[in-house]
Parts: structure tokens; C-alpha cells; sequence
């Protein structure tokens, strides 16, 4: 047969044999997205870019909480009247052909008046007539078309968000300021002599003088306040020096222009607070789509369905939920608290929570946990908790959390500023004293220009620059970073513990082997056929890894919870399923997760599941081996044990069945034994292990879906490069250290025009941005290059 | 009255104006997103196009 992808999604469509229009679908959710599509005349989402779609998900009742009036209110963003204007993130944006339909949203519902769409942030901005259209009926459509919005617990409580733009503000003022004042600095410069000169001067200057307050006052601020901060808590940080610098230069020039002793030096205070605050801009780069806080907020959803004692259905707010209410549990949905299992058949998956790959299976009477996604049908459940007090939440009250690591951080440049500023101010007090004896008169002249010059502007920018532009150049190779210190951070580390599942084992495949009796052809397609009805993710697993065989239908089926399925055809009889199950007594201790089989009472043979580990895993821990101590520390049973020894190098250390909390107090005591410890991990169990270490780095199959509060996301596709990322961050250490060499030699030139007090404002004119731009210059050719190495 | 004045208080205005400009486009988000524009400028208008063709 010939390979034919699906028109609408692009995955596999060869064997679905749906056609429509002359085009292959790979199932009937995606032919009817086209067919929306077509009817509205809106086919040309197909030219844009080829296979742009996703396969629209079975939501039935899943957005019910939509039409509670006191949820939907919550997220919109405006209302009044009839307008409504509502932003939703949806991860499925991903190309042109994505805004283009979002944004001729109005073609399908002639309600909506307009959208827009933010591709960064994945998010459209939709504005529609409340009263004629509800809110579940335009994410309905979102869903059918396959545009589903996350809409998660989050949302509810952030609500509008305030967006802070102060850091573009200040730019933009210092670079008109510093425009502007150099311009007027211009006749001084050239030192035109004469009549004309001296007669508008004065203007001139106090134009400078007006256009720097502002600048000082506003754009400036920050380094005041981080300065103040710092040395109350007795630091010398950079901000020091700077805020220093920044204070002698205006109160000099202000002194020099009212006595009309100079022209001050305005130009060299506004260029440096411009390019102070183009380096912090430049730094602040930040993954609009990504979310490095995330806690169990954004894994809840915000309605769930609660069921009244008259037995009526109603959508309430999970914070709503009280102790005893029953609710309602749709298939795929999770469960937001923990309860008590009343009616239905209960498959939980509690990835998110143990990272645990199994699920569990459940009987009326058990106990369910918050954080559990059903899997299986729809169920019914009594609450014995609230959200808050829930098991699950309740990690997120351990002080970790509560942690600013940024903060607890002492960076390079700020180690290096505490030298450096006492540094100048000896080299100030000497200089002063010695021309306090030698011409007094230059003294106070001299103090100033030394703390003037030696303003550690290029210093302040090394580590942005370098950090900054790493941080770019890791985020297209995948890595995406917090911040800029975590580069920093990363340079440092000396101990990595991996977490297992999920972290070096591949989500989605695992390897399957058989052992036992051969199976006939017959045995092999009723066993096939079997597994076709039941939806155990066992049962799938293997399904898709056994050969194509015709379709029959079975005389008999049955699915035995938690145990497995039996069925029969023709003569022939299968079981399938767990040994005791099948038939097979004789259990040797195995703690890999297997499937029996047997056949009219004969027992046959068991399937072995195996992980399946990343690429490249056991070559990377070999790398990693030579420079840092590792470990592996899984909440899973310890059946992988033997296959782990095998793969990697020996001395790894090997922890298994550990708890959340465990994790967290294993990292603790290997810091308090000195380690900086670099965590991966991928699921909600890990979280409180990512928040202690010094950097925890999310593992994530797909970026834009759920990763736990983390100081970096890797897309699970780059694992293997771990090694070479943390490489690169050493090396940027090593590019800041040889900015500061460059920086200090442009120090001492200008030191020595201020220490013999020769310090005329055009030489720090030139001084402070030729320094500044040549430092910025070689980072970014420095960090280029670093990066080239990097494929 | 020197005609430097003049050139100073105009060139301070046109100065202004653009840095007005510059805080209310920032001020209205336009500075928020700095890539979907990029793309959608080259959409043309396609269901238009669509029909015709019909």
C-alpha cells in the first residue's frame, strides 16, 4: 500500500482508508475538521503550510463547567454588555496556517467580532457577542477544529494579568535622553570659540540638565534600590559602584554647570545608563509560552461536575468542593481532590504524581488521590477533602517552594564588584590624598573623576550580554532556561541525579519480549483480535507491536478488572493477563510488569515489558561519568535494576521506591555535604527535588504541555546533548572572566586621565561607550562561536 | 531673539513627538509581540480569493 499521510494532521493515514475530496484522513475527527473548513471557504488553511492541523479530541462535556457563570466570569478579560473579550492559551499554535484560521474565526461564528492571535505567547485574543454566543459553545468549536485551549486552575486565580513594561519605558527614555544630549554636547565638543559660544552655553547645558533628570531619577532607579538593598544587607554588589558612579557624575555636572566651571558630563551619564539598560533588557529574555512556575495549579482543572443528592448534574468551581459532595469524573479528566470511590470501574494514572508509568486499577470503597487522571469511563466519587488539604497539594506548602534561588545566588560579576569596589575607592582616597598635598585645589576634581571612570560599566555588561546571548542560542537548540544565572549555576554543579521514568526512559515506547511456548498463527490472531476491544494501555502496547492479522469477530469477551480479558472464537478459548489470572501458580519473582497468556486452559508463554531508554544514555552518563558524580533515584519498584547496572557505568549510585519527599531530603543531604546538585526529572514527583537543587531541569516530551516549577526545560529530543550544554555554560563563565580582562584594561586607561587629573568630559565621552561596545562586541562573538560548536 | 531658540524649541518638539509616539505604542502592546505581525502582513485575502475562483 502506498504511504498516504493525512491531509488535515500528517500523521499515518495508510491505513484508515477515509477519503474525502480526492485527500487521505487518517481518521474521521480530521476528515471533519476539512469539511468544516471547506463549507466555510476557508480550505486555504491547507496552502499555507501542508498538514497544519491536529486531530480534534472527544470533549463531550468536558467544558460543561464553561456555562457556570461565576467560572466563565473569572476568565474573561473584559465585559460589558454584550462584548466579551477572553484570551486563551492553545498549545496547538504552531504555524502561519494557525493564526491565519484563528484569526478568520469570525467566518465560523459570525458572533465573534474579532481575533488575535499571539504567536509567542500561543495565545488568541478573542472578542464575541456574550449574549448570542456562549462561552462553551466558541471553545466547543475551538475543540472541533482542533484548536482545544488549555483552561487549567491557573488561569482562574491569575485572572487579568498585569504586564510590566517599565523595563521598555526606561530604554526608551535614556536612548532619547543620550540622543539628545549628545547632540547638544556637540559645540562643546568641537570647541568652537568665540562670542557664540559663550553667549548660548548656558542654554545648552541646562537643556542637558533637564533631559538627565529623568534619567537619573526614573530610568536609573533600579540600580539606586538594588544598590541600597544590597549594602543593607551588608553586599557590595555591582550595583554599587554603578549607583555610585551614576550619583557623582550628576551631582559633578550639575555642580560644574551652576558654577559654570565645565560642561559637565551628561552625555556619559545617559550613555551609561542606556547601555546599563539595553544589557538588562537584553538579558530579560524570556519563553512567553513557557511556564517555569508551574505548581499542581496548572494540572487542575477549574470545574468539575458535582452530582446533587436528587441526583442532578452541575458544574461547580474545584474550590468549591466540599467535604462529602459526589462528583462526576469523565474519562480523561483528573481528579482534583481526594475521595472515595462510589460507582464505575477506576483506571488511575498517577504519572503526575509518583511517576509511576503503571496505572492503577480501583474498586468501589477504594481511596482515590488527588492528581489521578481516570482513564477508564466515567466514575463517581465522594470527596474527603478539599483542594488544599489535599496529599498532592500539599507538597507544594514545603518551604522549598517558597525559595528565590536567583536571589540565594552570589553571581561572578557581583563577587567581583565586592574587589573591585574597594578596589576604587583606595585608588580615590590615594589619589586624593595625594593631590590634596600637592594641589589642593585638583583634589575634589580628581575624587570625582576616579569614581566617574572607573563606574563599572562594561563590568555590569559582560554577564548579560554573554549570559543572554547563551540563553538564545540554548533556546533554539532546545534547552530553554529560566534565567540568565542559571547558566551560572550550571557551570558549578559537581553531583547529577536523574530521575527514572519519564527522565531517561522514553515516555511513549517501551520494549516488549516474549518468553514461553511458541504461539500458532491462530493463537496469534485471537490474541490479537483480543486486544482490540480492551483499552489496558498494556493491552495497546502490545497490540501495536504484534503483526497485522485479519479482524474477526470474537463469540465471547470479557474484561475482568484489575485481572485481565478472556474471550473466546470458534473452538478456541484465550486468557490474557495477569499469571494468577491465566492460570499460572507457579510465579517466579519477577518485578517487570508482564501479560500471560494462555489458551484452553494451557498456559503459553508471558510478554515482558521492558523500559526503553533514551538515545544515547548510556554513552552520555559515560561523558559525564569523568566530571561529576551521578545517581539515579526513582519512585519506581527496583525490577530495572539488573538492565540499569548493565547500561551504565558502574559507581552510579541506584535508589528505588522513593517517595516525593524522599527525593527532596536525598538532594538536601547531598548539599549539606557540599554538592551542587543538578536534578532532572520530569513529573509532578519530582517537583519538590527540582525546587531544592541548585538547577532542576525538566525532561519534557513536548515543551508546550506540562512540566513541573523548574529552573530550565530540555526537549526530551536533546537529552543525549546534555553534556554539551553544561560544556557551553562553563565556557561562558570563561568568556565573562575574559570580558572582565578587557574591561579592567580600559579602567586603567581611563584611571589614569582621572588619577592625574586630566579627565576632560569628551575623553569619557569616547571612553565609556567605545569600552561598553567593544565588550559587547566580544561577547556576542565569543558566545556565537561557542554556540557554532554546539550542533 | 537669536534664531537658535527656534531651532531648539522645534527640534525639542519633533524630539517629543516621536518619543510620545514611542510610549503609547508601547503603552497600547504593541511592542508585546514581536513576531505574529510578521506573519500575518503576509496573508492576503484568501477566502475572497476562494470565491472568485468558484
Amino acid at each position: 500500500m502506498k504511504h498516504k499521510t493525512c491531509f488535515h494532521c500528517g500523521l499515518d493515514a495508510s491505513k484508515s482508508g477515509i477519503t474525502f475530496d480526492d485527500k487521505p484522513f487518517c481518521c474521521n475527527g480530521c476528515k471533519t475538521v476539512y469539511e468544516i473548513f471547506s463549507i466555510n471557504d476557508l480550505s486555504c488553511y491547507y496552502d499555507l503550510q501542508a498538514a497544519p492541523g491536529a486531530t480534534p479530541k472527544e470533549i463531550e462535556g468536558k467544558y460543561d463547567f464553561l456555562n457556570n457563570d461565576a467560572i466563565a466570569e473569572k476568565l474573561f478579560e473584559f465585559k460589558d454588555g454584550d462584548v466579551r473579550i477572553i484570551t486563551l492559551y492553545i498549545p496547538h499554535i504552531h504555524c502561519s496556517s494557525c493564526i491565519w484560521i484563528l484569526e478568520n474565526l469570525n467566518k465560523l461564528l459570525p458572533n465573534v467580532s474579532s481575533s488575535l492571535v499571539n504567536f509567542g505567547e500561543k495565545t488568541v485574543r478573542i472578542t464575541y457577542n456574550g449574549n448570542k454566543l456562549s462561552l462553551k459553545s466558541l471553545v466547543d468549536l475551538l475543540c472541533r477544529i482542533g484548536y482545544e485551549p488549555y483552561i487549567s486552575l491557573e488561569n482562574y486565580e491569575s485572572g487579568k494579568k498585569k504586564i510590566d513594561r517599565s523595563i521598555i519605558y526606561k530604554l526608551g527614555l535614556a536612548g532619547f535622553a543620550f540622543g539628545y544630549v549628545m547632540f547638544l554636547s556637540f559645540p562643546e565638543y568641537l570647541q568652537v570659540e568665540g562670542i557664540w559660544l559663550e553667549k548660548y552655553k548656558h542654554v545648552f547645558r541646562w537643556l542637558m540638565f533637564t533631559f538627565s533628570v529623568p534619567v537619573v531619577f526614573y530610568a536609573a532607579q533600579d540600580y539606586f534600590i538594588s544598590a541600597y538593598k544590597g549594602l543593607r544587607s551588608k553586599l557590595l554588589n555591582i550595583d554599587v559602584p554603578i549607583a555610585l558612579g551614576i550619583s557623582v557624575l550628576f551631582i559633578r555636572s550639575t555642580a560644574e554647570i551652576t558654577l559654570d566651571i565645565g560642561t559637565g558630563f551628561f552625555d556619559s551619564l545617559t550613555g551609561l545608563v542606556f547601555f546599563l539598560l539595553l544589557g538588562k533588557y537584553f538579558q530579560q529574555k524570556t519563553y512567553a509560552f513557557l511556564s517555569f512556575e508551574r505548581d499542581y495549579k496548572s494540572y487542575f482543572p477549574i470545574g468539575i461536575t458535582k452530582i446533587s443528592t436528587n441526583g442532578e448534574e452541575s458544574s461547580i468551581q474545584v474550590y468549591d468542593i466540599e467535604k462529602g459532595d459526589r462528583l462526576l469524573i469523565r474519562n480523561e479528566e483528573l481528579i482534583p481532590v481526594d475521595c472515595i470511590l462510589m460507582t464505575g470501574r477506576a483506571r488511575i494514572d498517577y504519572s503526575f504524581v509518583t511517576g509511576e508509568s503503571e496505572t492503577v486499577s480501583k474498586k468501589s470503597g477504594d481511596k482515590l488521590f488527588a492528581g489521578g487522571k481516570q482513564l477508564n469511563g466515567v466514575i463517581e466519587v465522594e470527596v474527603l477533602k478539599s483542594v488544599e488539604q489535599s496529599y498532592l497539594t500539599q507538597l507544594w506548602s514545603n518551604d522549598v517552594f517558597k525559595i528565590n534561588k536567583e536571589n540565594a545566588f552570589t553571581t561572578l560579576t557581583n563577587k567581583i564588584s565586592k574587589h573591585f569596589t574597594i578596589a576604587v575607592l583606595l585608588i580615590a582616597a590615594m589619589a586624593t590624598s595625594f593631590w590634596l598635598v600637592y594641589d589642593a585645589s585638583k583634589a575634589l576634581n580628581v575624587f570625582t573623576a576616579v569614581l566617574i571612570i572607573a563606574c563599572p560599566c562594561a563590568i555590569a555588561l559582560s554577564a548579560p550580554f554573554t549570559l543572554g546571548n547563551l540563553l538564545r542560542i540554548l533556546g533554539k537548540k532546545k534547552f530553554y532556561l529560566k534565567n540568565a544565572s542559571v547558566i551560572e549555576q550550571l557551570a558549578k554543579i559537581n553531583t547529577i541525579i536523574f530521575d527514572k521514568t519519564g527522565t531517561i526512559t522514553a515516555n511513549k515506547s517501551s520494549k516488549i519480549t516474549y518468553e514461553g511456548e511458541r504461539l500458532s498463527k491462530e493463537e496469534e490472531e485471537l490474541l490479537k483480535n483480543t486486544l482490540r476491544g480492551s483499552n489496558h494501555p498494556l493491552s495497546r502496547a502490545l497490540y501495536s507491536m504484534l503483526d497485522e492479522h485479519k479482524i474477526v469477530t470474537l463469540n465471547d469477551y470479557k474484561e475482568h478488572l484489575g485481572k485481565g480479558i478472556e474471550a473466546t472464537f470458534n473452538t478456541h478459548k484465550i486468557k490474557v493477563g495477569s499469571a494468577t489470572f491465566v492460570g499460572h501458580d507457579t510465579l517466579q519473582a519477577s518485578t517487570n510488569t508482564a501479560v500471560h497468556i494462555s489458551t484452553n486452559n494451557n498456559y503459553k508463554g508471558k510478554f515482558t515489558f521492558y523500559n526503553d531508554y533514551r538515545k544515547g544514555l548510556s554513552k552520555l552518563f559515560k561523558t559525564l561519568k569523568q566530571d561529576y558524580d551521578l545517581a539515579i533515584i526513582s519512585g519506581d519498584n527496583d525490577g530495572e535494576k539488573d538492565n540499569l547496572t548493565k547500561l551504565l557505568p558502574t559507581k552510579t549510585k541506584l535508589l528505588f521506591n522513593q517517595k516525593p519527599d524522599d527525593k527532596l531530603e536525598y538532594i538536601k543531604y547531598h548539599q549539606s555535604e557540599g554538592a551542587k546538585v543538578l536534578m532532572v526529572g520530569d513529573g509532578l514527583n519530582d517537583a519538590g527535588a527540582l525546587a531544592q537543587s541548585d538547577v532542576g531541569i525538566a525532561i519534557s516530551e513536548n515543551v508546550n504541555v506540562f512540566s513541573p516549577a523548574c529552573d530550565a526545560i530540555l526537549d526530551a529530543s536533546k537529552f543525549n546533548h546534555l553534556y554539551n550544554y553544561i560544556k557551553a555554560s562553563k565556557s561562558a563563565i570563561k568568556i565573562i572572566k575574559w570580558s572582565f580582562v578587557l574591561s579592567f584594561f580600559y579602567n586603567i586607561i581611563g584611571l589614569y586621565f582621572a588619577v592625574t587629573g586630566q579627565l576632560a568630559p569628551v575623553i569619557a565621552a569616547i571612553l565609556m561607550p567605545l569600552s561598553s561596545i567593544s565588550i559587547v562586541v566580544f561577547t556576542t562573538i565569543a558566545t556565537n562561536l561557542l554556540g557554532r560548536k554546539l550542533t | 531673539m537669536s534664531v537658535i531658540y527656534v531651532l531648539l524649541a522645534i527640534s525639542i518638539a519633533v524630539a517629543l513627538v516621536f518619543f510620545i509616539a514611542f510610549i503609547i505604542a508601547v503603552k497600547k502592546g504593541q511592542y508585546d509581540d514581536s513576531y505574529t505581525h510578521s506573519v500575518r502582513m503576509l496573508f492576503e485575502d484568501e477566502i475572497i480569493k476562494e470565491k472568485s475562483k468558484k
